[in-house]
């Protein structure tokens, strides 16, 4: 039976905690002066990329290199894809070529599910549209069991245009099975429909929101929702949902700030508080290659 | 039929304390001394061994051994083969072993592999002068050119048997014991 | 894909079959006599010398089903369906007749497109009218040449997965087609209000990442289009509704006496948003599927006659462009195979309709809306009917259908109820 990591949703309890244990392993190994390990050697792994993320490719990449695996990556731009070939007949043709996994990355949602049907890889899901980014939730929650011990009884704040976002999707998952409290903050035209069948908070204003967290996941604004009516303004934005150093100081505690990246600097995070003492979005950079090549390790058929 | 285990006790409480003790003296004699050394215990019981020969250690020498321990999974040669993954352990080794005479300790010495694992581990971690093996038991049937410079004891062993070492500080009692089936 | 093979049915002896006919009150054990494409005779211990004697003990007969909802891809994308194939489909879930709707290419806005369609169904053996559009080319900016469509044969005008968008030109062509008393059809989904949705918008299009399509982007056309019918008292026919409020809006209508008609589709009253928790593109249709609730409001629809017509909404769409992922599928599901053994099992058997009240929607509802004359089990009538046996169970797999395309939402479904003969315009075929 092939192992695949499609989603938090899908997943247990159990399995979150021991990947994020096997996450934390991997850190020391990557403290090592060779931060390299020969498990995954004669391993081949496809990333396969139907969307542009230069950043989850290259963390990805790098987890698979650590991991001694040999890696090919393949892009819709450099790819037959763009020549009206089929999402299967692709995944037929890399599959003839003997490969372990694939990390999908694809604008629609369910491509993951799909590539389980047509292939004996097992599948990691790298974001699939709207649905899930379950390496991203899964390295969110270990920055945070890094800086608080555990998640339990955390509350958790996710900022910004929840409707469009994976990531929030999989933070939500992931972080209410292992105890934690969810809320989300946005306009909303940007916070999705029964978004409270999920047994989150929901906040139309920031200042409660800030008031209610310990910790703020703020999202990036995607430019281009401004255009389809769904908010006035960036200027309109910042003021009422940017997350600044003048909301937080209404409230008196120390509160920790995520942020999947890239950032809008100015716009739903205020120019300094990205690189400011809150600030632990560069642990979360680090984490995801530990986080990645946990997964990798977990779902890799060094079983089978 | 069903199959029974039986338990010989190959040595006792006692025999362990003086062998644990000689051990600890022979490393320090050929190491010229215990200054430059670094214990590295192997998951799961190479480190309470460890432990064990660092408080002989400290006693006689008033020397503070490094002590760090070490899980080889990621460079086990069969982790393709298995059934499930393995769940990986803590590693630490808290100083640079770069000149260090690093002691690798186990309970068992049988086919090798779990330290050739062992020693490319090591090698990524840095470069020792020098890497000696310590067992409190070799068992034989090697499948790798590998031999431990420091043996607790010769046990002739078939493959159907296993060899188990209880420790007192995680077994709450010490010995060697031989377990074998019927068949 | 089969090839349907029919034979003239010259004279033939229906023994032990149980008729059942809404339309006569018939429900009984009894036999027919059928010569020349008539039922000659109904009665007890039928005896005919000479004559080939079908064995219908266990079967039921029912007078054929029409499906005033199908896409039959020709003329234009003949690789999904042909007039042929989608008349063989037709035959092949027990439905002798069908409306074509107009979305073809060359669109079904001249008369040469009409006379093609009326051309090539009479090969076959089910009874076609043809649906015309609205507009030239659907796209609903001028009228189409509705009295030349009509003279050649159009039953009813559409603009087939359309709805109007201009609702000056709807109320245009509403008035122009008082001039022969047809209904226009519209398919009810505001564009912008559904947007870029791939199924209901709801809880599950939440969970599964997926743009919804809200309930009210079909209510807002439902309530336009019907203060539109009773304004200009053309008739306007709905087609396929899904949603509870569409419901109790077309019953408030039906009350004050609007000209007021609607159908809904086997799977609207059967499957539910949840199924598309695999991401199955066979799932992904418009109107996309609802809730249970909107199941239970549209079966109570059916059950008070609020609901017309059962249509299948027959869409097929060939593997290439259904087996991809479910962002870019197109909407759509074949039905005319599955539809009768689809209502029987998820409707019928579990007490939830009746079989007369499933038959009166697939056999007269229809046809009373399109005018066109119902056939029944009665001596003199055309032998226009089906023979099924309703205890025998099948799964229809990808390699069963008459259709050209495999794209079925009941695909891999086991369902009670197996055709085993339909009589048509003087022909048989047994499977």
């Amino acid at each position: 039976m092939k192992d695949h990591l499609l989603g938090l949703e899908y997943c247990s309890k159990q399995e979150i905690e021991k990947i994020l244990k096997t996450g934390f392993s991997f850190k020391e190994v990557l403290s090592r002066p060779i931060p390299k390990v020969p498990t995954l050697r004669g391993k081949t792994v496809v990333n396969l990329f139907f969307e542009n993320s230069t950043r989850t490719r290259i963390s990805f990449e790098l987890a698979q290199k650590r991991l001694s695996a040999d890696t090919v990556n393949f892009s819709a731009s450099s790819s037959s894809v763009a020549k009206g070939e089929s999402l299967r007949d692709t995944i037929r043709n890399i599959e003839a070529m003997k490969i372990d996994m694939v990390v999908v990355r694809h604008k629609s949602p369910g491509v993951p599910y799909f590539l389980t049907q047509c292939t004996d890889a097992s599948i990691i899901n790298a974001g699939d549209g709207l649905h899930e980014h379950p390496t991203q939730g899964l390295l969110d929650i270990m920055t945070l069991q890094e800086k608080f011990g555990t998640v339990e009884n955390l509350k958790v704040a996710i900022i910004g245009d929840i409707l469009h976002s994976r990531v929030a999707r999989s933070n939500i998952y992931g972080l209410q099975k292992l105890g934690a409290k969810v809320a989300l903050c946005g306009p909303p035209t940007l916070i999705p429909v029964h978004a409270e069948d999920w047994g989150v908070e929901v906040f139309y204003d920031i200042n409660e929101a800030v008031a209610w967290a310990d910790v703020l996941n703020v999202l990036r604004i995607q430019l281009e929702r401004q255009g389809s009516g769904l908010f006035p303004s960036r200027r309109e934005y910042a003021q009422r949902f940017g997350v600044t150093r003048e909301k937080l100081r209404k409230v008196d505690k120390d509160i920790t700030i995520m942020h999947p990246g890239p950032i809008n600097r100015g716009l739903e995070l205020e120019h300094d508080l990205a690189d400011g003492e809150f600030s632990v979005i560069l642990n979360q950079v680090t984490n995801g290659v530990a986080l990645r090549m946990a997964v990798l390790y977990l779902k890799s058929g060094v079983g089978s | 039929m069903e199959k029974q285990n039986y338990l010989a006790e190959i040595v006792d409480a006692n025999g362990m304390q003086r062998t644990l003790k000689r051990l600890a003296s022979e490393i320090v004699e050929h190491s010229g001394g215990a200054e430059n050394l670094v214990f590295v215990g192997l998951h799961t019981r190479g480190y309470p061994l460890a432990v064990r020969l660092k408080a002989f250690i400290k006693k006689e020498e008033k020397i503070d051994v490094p002590l760090g321990r070490l899980d080889v999974t990621l460079y086990r040669d069969d982790i393709h083969h298995r059934a499930e993954s393995l769940e990986m352990q803590v590693t630490e080794v808290p100083v640079d072993i770069d000149g260090k005479i690093v002691i690798l300790i186990d309970d068992v010495l049988y086919t090798g592999r779990t330290i050739r694992a062992a020693l490319d581990a090591l090698v990524d971690m840095g470069r020792p002068a020098a890497i000696r093996l310590a067992v409190m038991v070799d068992r034989g049937h090697r499948e790798l050119p590998i031999k431990a410079d420091f043996i607790g004891k010769y046990l002739p062993t078939s493959r159907g048997e296993e060899v188990s070492v209880k420790m007192k500080n995680i077994d709450g009692e010490d010995g060697v014991y031989l377990i074998a089936t019927d068949d | 894909m089969k090839e349907l093979n029919f034979k003239p049915a010259k004279t033939l002896l229906i023994k032990n079959g149980r008729l059942v006919d809404p339309s006569t009150n018939l429900d009984q054990k009894v036999d027919i006599l059928v010569r020349s494409g008539k039922i000659e005779k109904i009665g007890n211990d039928l005896n005919a010398d000479k004559t080939e004697v079908l064995d219908a003990t266990g079967w039921v007969v029912f007078p054929g089903f029409f499906d005033m909802h199908a896409h039959l891809r020709e003329p234009g994308q003949e690789d999904q369906e042909t007039i042929e194939s989608g008349c063989a489909a037709a035959i092949a879930g027990g439905f002798t007749g069908l409306a074509t709707m107009p979305d073809t290419h060359p669109t079904t806005d001249t008369r040469s497109v009409v006379e093609f369609i009326l051309r090539e169904a009479g090969k076959t053996m089910a009874d076609v009218t043809p649906v015309a559009a609205i507009t030239k080319n659907r796209r609903g900016e001028e009228l189409a040449e509705m009295v030349e469509l009509f003279a050649a044969g159009a039953v009813a005008f559409s603009d087939a997965e359309r709805s109007l968008g201009n609702i000056r030109i709807l109320r245009h062509a509403l008035d122009y087609a008082r001039m022969f008393a047809v209904p226009l059809i519209d398919v009810c989904e505001d564009a912008a209000l559904a947007g870029e949705g791939l199924m209901n918008e709801g809880v599950m299009s939440t969970r599964l990442g997926m743009h919804g399509i809200p309930n009210v982007a079909e209510d807002v056309v439902v309530s336009r289009d019907i203060h539109l019918a009773e304004y200009t008292g053309t008739p306007v026919h709905l087609a396929k509704i899904s949603t509870t409020r569409a419901v109790a809006l077309v019953r408030d209508a039906k009350k004050r006496g609007v000209k007021i008609t609607c159908d809904v589709t086997p799977h609207h009253l059967i499957l539910t948003e949840n199924d598309l928790v695999t991401y199955n593109t066979n799932f992904k249709v418009k109107p996309p599927l609802r809730t249970q609730a909107d199941c239970n409001a549209l079966i109570a629809g059916l059950k008070d006659d609020t609901i017309d017509a059962i249509s299948t909404d027959h869409s097929p769409h060939a593997p290439e462009e259904k087996e991809v992922e479910i962002l870019v599928a197109p909407f759509g599901s074949t039905g005319l195979e599955t539809a009768f053994p689809a209502l029987y099992s998820h409707l019928v058997k579990t007490n939830r309709l009746s079989l007369e009240r499933i038959l009166k929607k697939l056999i007269s509802g229809p046809r009373n809306i399109l005018k066109q004359p119902v056939p029944a089990l009665r001596e003199g009538e055309a032998a226009n009917l089906s023979m099924w046996d309703l205890e025998a169970k099948r799964t229809f797999s990808a390699e069963s259908f008459y259709s050209r395309s495999r794209n079925a939402i009941f695909l891999e479904k086991e369902l009670s109820g197996v055709v085993k003969a339909v009589l048509n315009k003087g022909k048989i075929w047994q499977p």
